[in-house]
């Protein structure tokens, strides 16, 4: 499929030169979305202000202003993110009417670099999926095949780019809600180093490994959102100083680069179509200089259990906050304060984030803490400890990003255990906190991605190399 | 291999503030079973000596001066979301 929106960075100039109008941008935008309305990507459209915003731009402009480097340019935000003009959901009933106070940080950088927001995605209920079957409101359906899922959680966002509703999209990623849908969506999906960009302003899933980042059509337009979107930020206290001037500084190839292809990521369980596409760009690193090898990492089978504990006892303790009482969802017949709490929770909340509460409840109760928590916390030492010195021979860890292509609608809603295993090979990085990207790579057929993981904070490394791979792929 | 009973499930949701029905908790006493039979392959292995992880930015504490900063956010709108205001303020129900 052939987009209709040039690079970003072409995009903002043709805005900036009086070319293009910000305004004809918006509202292609927006026919766009109107006329893909069947695959249930799009929870809002925020139009007036869009077009406001729009007309604003143009006219600076017009004045004889450079208005930044994404002048003109509409983007989708998953609707987890805050946002001004439209309700923020998050997809949940709880969130349902809820208007945001402040903006996110990155929706405000990206706004003051000319970006404009033109409609909130769907997702998983508080990104609680692999699927977006989880969303409290509707499913996603796969651009490539409606009877398919996106994957999720940030599967709104990936259609939507897919779809060609905008240039670019925001998705949040805890365990593989952007790199999941990228790959079964055929996006490129990037989660950056934890810290990298703030989260002000996006609603809270499991904190010690929620990171938000890009999902576009092009590793060269990831790089100048991320670019524009990381820093320090007083708002997120967790939020690391960024270390490139510009990551956008590609390096010209990626000769004599150390590959390990994990061997774990490439076991039996994987689809025969999925090996067989990883396995060809193998052979195209090989044939550019790279030198591919693999290599073992035991742990990172066990990375899965690891996060199915770490993630609800943070998600448990994240969403206690819905009470029904400052903010969302208020039941009417309670009589007293706990009856409130109770039924407006129990009324709000949909299955998923009532199963993933409970599941933290246990595993953070005092007679299971040390056998659950501690020691699913103990196996992710272990495992930076793995990455680590894996990263001391080799510059990138390769493999897919998921054993399978987008599933069936419904194939595994019946069984949250085995939605729960899409996540097998994305959860590794989450917890390590390092980079990684998804890029599509299959020929022919439905998507598949393949994920590129590099260390911690060496996220322009990521992008220059999946930049280059891009090249020699198409 | 984790066992989980309905007493078990009906102690979950009081923790987590949730009503279940009969239904919801059959569903959820099999559902969290078979996750936490899951996530139970971590406990056969030998960790005693390995430190755990909450965070990998190796921050430490990060605080600011202790002064009031104006984020632009105004009482009003942050009201607006309440589901029950009276004169600036946020009603609850009844706690006695």
């Amino acid at each position: 499929m052939k987009s209709q929106w040039p690079s970003i960075k072409d995009i903002a100039e043709q805005v900036n030169s009086g070319s293009a109008t910000a305004k004809e941008l918006v509202e292609r935008s927006l026919t766009t979305i109107e006329a893909h309305r069947e695959f249930d990507a799009i929870i809002a459209v925020i139009k007036d202000r869009a077009l406001k915003r729009a007309e604003e731009i143009d006219g600076r402009v017009k004045s004889g202003e450079k208005v930044g480097r994404l002048a003109g340019v509409p983007f989708i935000a998953k609707d987890n993110f805050l946002t001004f003009g439209s309700e923020t959901t998050a997809a949940s009933n709880i969130l349902k009417g809820f208007a945001a106070p402040y903006q996110a940080t990155a929706i405000e950088k990206l706004e003051a670099e000319g970006a404009i927001c033109v409609a909130k995605a769907n997702l998983d209920a508080f990104a609680h999926g692999s699927s977006t079957e989880n969303s409290d409101f509707m499913t996603t359906k796969n651009p490539h095949d409606k009877t398919l899922v996106p994957g999720g959680s940030s599967g709104g966002s990936a259609a939507a780019v897919i779809l060609d509703m905008a240039p670019f999209s925001l998705g949040s990623d805890t365990g593989g809600s952007i790199r999941l849908p990228a790959s079964f969506c055929g996006a490129v999906g990037l989660k950056p180093s934890y810290g990298l960009v703030s989260r002000s302003g996006v609603v809270a899933m499991a904190s010690s490994t929620d990171v938000i980042g890009p999902l576009t059509r092009t590793v060269e337009d990831t790089a100048l959102v991320l670019d524009v979107m990381s820093g320090k930020d007083s708002l997120d206290s967790t939020t690391i100083q960024r270390n490139e001037d510009s990551y956008l500084n590609f390096s010209s190839d990626y000769k004599g680069k150390k590959i390990a292809l994990v061997k774990e990521y490439m076991s039996d369980g994987v689809d025969a179509e999925v090996k067989s596409a990883v396995l060809d760009v193998v052979e195209i690193l090989k044939s550019k200089g790279a030198l591919v090898e693999e290599v073992s990492i035991p742990n990172v089978d066990l990375a899965l259990a690891s996060y199915y504990i770490i993630m609800p006892a943070e998600v448990s303790s994240n969403l206690s906050r819905y009470d029904g009482q400052r903010y969302g969802y208020s039941s009417e017949k309670a009589k007293n304060l706990d009856e409130s709490y109770n039924w407006s929770r129990s009324e709000g909340f949909g299955e998923e984030a009532k199963r993933r509460i409970m599941i933290g409840a246990y595993v953070l109760s005092s007679g299971y803490y040390d056998a659950y928590y501690k020691k699913a916390a103990q196996l992710r030492t272990c495992l930076i400890e793995d990455f680590k010195k894996v990263f001391e021979n080799y510059d990138f860890m390769i493999g897919p990003t998921a054993p399978t292509q987008a599933f069936k609608i419904g194939e595994n809603t019946s069984n949250p255990l085995q939605m729960y295993l899409a996540d097998i090979m994305t959860v590794a990085p989450s917890l390590v906190g390092v980079p990684a990207i998804s890029v599509p790579v299959a020929k022919k057929g439905l998507p598949i991605g393949l994920q590129i993981i590099a260390p911690y904070k060496a996220d322009l490394d990521l992008l220059s190399f999946a930049f280059n791979l891009e090249k020699d792929i198409t | 291999m984790a066992k989980l009973t309905k007493e078990d499930v009906l102690k979950l949701a009081r923790l987590s503030r949730l009503h279940l029905t009969d239904e919801e908790v059959a569903k959820y006493q099999k559902e969290i079973e078979s996750i936490l039979s899951y996530v139970d392959q971590l406990s056969s292995l030998k960790l005693d000596n390995v430190e755990p992880t909450y965070q990998v930015t190796g921050l430490r504490t990060v605080t600011r001066r202790d002064e009031v900063v104006d984020y632009g956010t105004d009482r009003e709108k942050l009201l607006k979301n309440a589901p029950n205001t009276k004169n600036g303020h946020i009603v609850t129900r009844r706690i006695l």
